[in-house]
């Protein structure tokens, strides 16, 4: 049962990073996620960038599937199927968002919508080449540092290297699960975080995507800091496509 | 009151997870086991490692899902370690494999090995070609297959057998020195988008589940109960506790739980074992023996 929907408009974020814009009535809250179908290519999880009665995906070009979309083009259509998953919510008076790489897609809508008093971001990539959405971002925050590895961009720096910049009660992250576990790590406030894992069927049945007993796809994407901290496996092991523990 | 002894098997409920879902982690079957389930199935396992099918690998339907993940596995190797997670709980655990017709021994000696409580032989998936239902539509490879592991193993040997056959007792009986019989697989089925005018699974079949299927599960308990005493356990299709006493009823001993999962989330197992002792206890039966195979009768 995929939805179809047609693409109303394309935009090149960056070098590989596409979005595709399209218009549907169903009911997204920041954070969740969908089973976007490029047919006869690949199934991929892409969390949704915008949430409005205008929904978006961004992501960058990566593999088959991906590479497909990007070469969509408006009037286009797009199949998939969700929204799944769990969502952001505000738990905090004052807010540190902290996005690494495509992270930042699937937090972006939710740093708009929170109804936290006080706003920070923190952005980081490897390289300019992997920043976006930093205009959209600066628009809903009190104030936000840009980290690039190369320092092509902003400072020099990695995400973490933000928490000591400003002070809040709540962290929301979404990047690599290394980034999640160095942030827990270095930290002692209340984290939120999106995991990402290889994803198949998206419901929760095939045990793919799961870590500790919790389904990224159903539990998550978007788990909260009860749960990370039982999360033995968070940025040490990961699984394969025929599910085989191997070290991060 | 919900035990039930299935072979040398003694289960704290009738209801196990079944094999191919969340199942690939040892961490995910302990999950089944602290809501309820009594023994869990791992996914099914080979001797090699392989990835399953390109995504998609799943669709849901307004009766059930069709699924095609291709029996992914980490290969036996690799699983002990799940394995091994699961008997350090002490939850009982079968280990589901398939393969070649001369795999089976193999693996099922390899489970042994690794303190699997039972095998579950997958005769029936019904979307890999070569492996499962291939093999499990030819009376005499089944046969074959099941008096060869049980000759080498002495845990017991279930096996499950699909529902894509003209005659499943013929099937049933081939396979009657198992210590158990599993019934129903998936059905074999497609699925089509209307938009994009193609089958939506990477594999174009798949096995279809869930509460589409339950009257055809049903309808296999009862036939092959009707022919045979060996133990029967029912899955396909069981989402409620009415469900799960129908299974009963028609001849089934125990029970497996899957896309229940999807449905219900772990809380499945819960409700099911719970809505089964409200109508033990209404209808004063004691154990699940009292009214396996009751709508033989008539």
């Amino acid at each position: 049962m995929y939805q179809r929907s047609k693409i109303i408009e394309k935009i090149r974020e960056n070098e590989n990073v596409y979005t595709l814009k399209f218009k549907t009535d169903i009911n997204v809250k920041p954070g969740q996620f969908a089973m976007v179908w490029i047919p006869g290519v690949d199934e991929i999880p892409l969390s949704f960038s915008y949430v409005d009665d205008v929904k978006g995906f961004t992501f960058r070009i990566v593999g088959n599937g991906t590479r497909a979309l990007g070469n969509l083009n408006v009037d286009d259509y797009i199949y998939f199927r969700g929204p799944y998953g769990t969502w952001y919510t505000d738990e905090g008076k004052s807010a540190l968002f902290m996005a690494g790489g495509t992270g930042i897609a699937s937090i972006a809508p939710f740093i708009e919508k929170s109804g936290a008093g006080k706003k920070y971001a923190v952005l980081g990539g490897k390289s300019i080449k992997e920043l976006f959405f930093i205009e959209r971002i600066k628009n809903s925050v009190d104030n936000i540092t840009v980290y690039t590895e190369d320092g092509s961009f902003g400072e020099m720096g990695i995400v973490t290297d933000g928490l000591l910049k400003y002070s809040y009660d709540v962290i929301y992250a979404c990047g690599p699960e290394k980034m999640i576990k160095s942030i827990m790590k270095k930290s002692s406030t209340r984290v939120q975080a999106s995991l990402e894992r290889i994803m198949k069927c998206g419901i929760g049945i095939c045990d793919s995507c799961s870590i500790n007993g919790y389904r990224v796809c159903r539990d998550g994407p978007v788990f909260k800091h009860e749960d990370l901290i039982k999360m033995e496996d968070l940025g040490k092991y990961s699984r394969t496509l025929s599910g085989k523990q191997v070290i991060m | 009151m919900l035990e039930v002894a299935i072979s040398s098997l003694k289960l704290k409920t009738p209801l196990m997870l079944a094999s191919g879902i969340m199942d690939e982690q040892g961490d995910s079957m302990i999950m089944a086991a602290e809501h309820g389930a009594g023994a869990v199935v791992t996914k099914s396992i080979g001797i090699e490692e392989r990835n399953g099918y390109e995504n998609p690998v799943v669709y849901e339907l307004d009766t059930g899902l069709i699924n095609a993940i291709g029996l992914a596995n980490p290969g036996i190797d690799n699983f002990m370690e799940e394995i091994r997670k699961v008997k350090n709980k002490n939850i009982p655990i079968i280990m589901s494999i398939f393969g070649n017709p001369d795999d089976y021994v193999f693996l099922a000696k390899k489970a042994e090995d690794f303190g699997a409580d039972a095998v579950e032989l997958n005769l029936s998936c019904p979307h890999v070609k070569g492996f499962g239902s291939e093999i499990g539509q030819d009376p005499e490879l089944v046969e074959e297959i099941v008096k060869d592991v049980k000759r080498k193993v002495r845990i017991p040997v279930f096996t499950k057998l699909t529902p894509n056959v003209t005659d499943i007792i013929e099937i049933a009986k081939a396979a009657e020195n198992s210590d158990a019989l599993v019934l129903i697989n998936t059905v074999k089925s497609i699925a089509i988008d209307v938009w994009s005018k193609r089958p939506v699974l990477s594999n174009r079949f798949g096995g279809y589940s869930g509460p589409g299927i339950k009257p055809i599960g049903l309808r296999a308990v009862y036939d092959v109960r009707k022919e045979m005493n060996v133990p029967i356990i029912g899955v396909g299709g069981i989402l409620t506790w009415k469900d799960a006493v129908e299974y009963i009823l028609a001849g089934a001993n125990a029970l497996q739980i899957g896309t229940a999962i999807y449905y219900l989330g772990w809380k499945a197992f819960e409700e099911i074992n719970e809505g089964i002792k409200k109508y033990m206890e209404s209808e004063g039966f004691r154990s699940i023996e009292d009214f396996s195979g009751l709508a033989q009768k008539w």
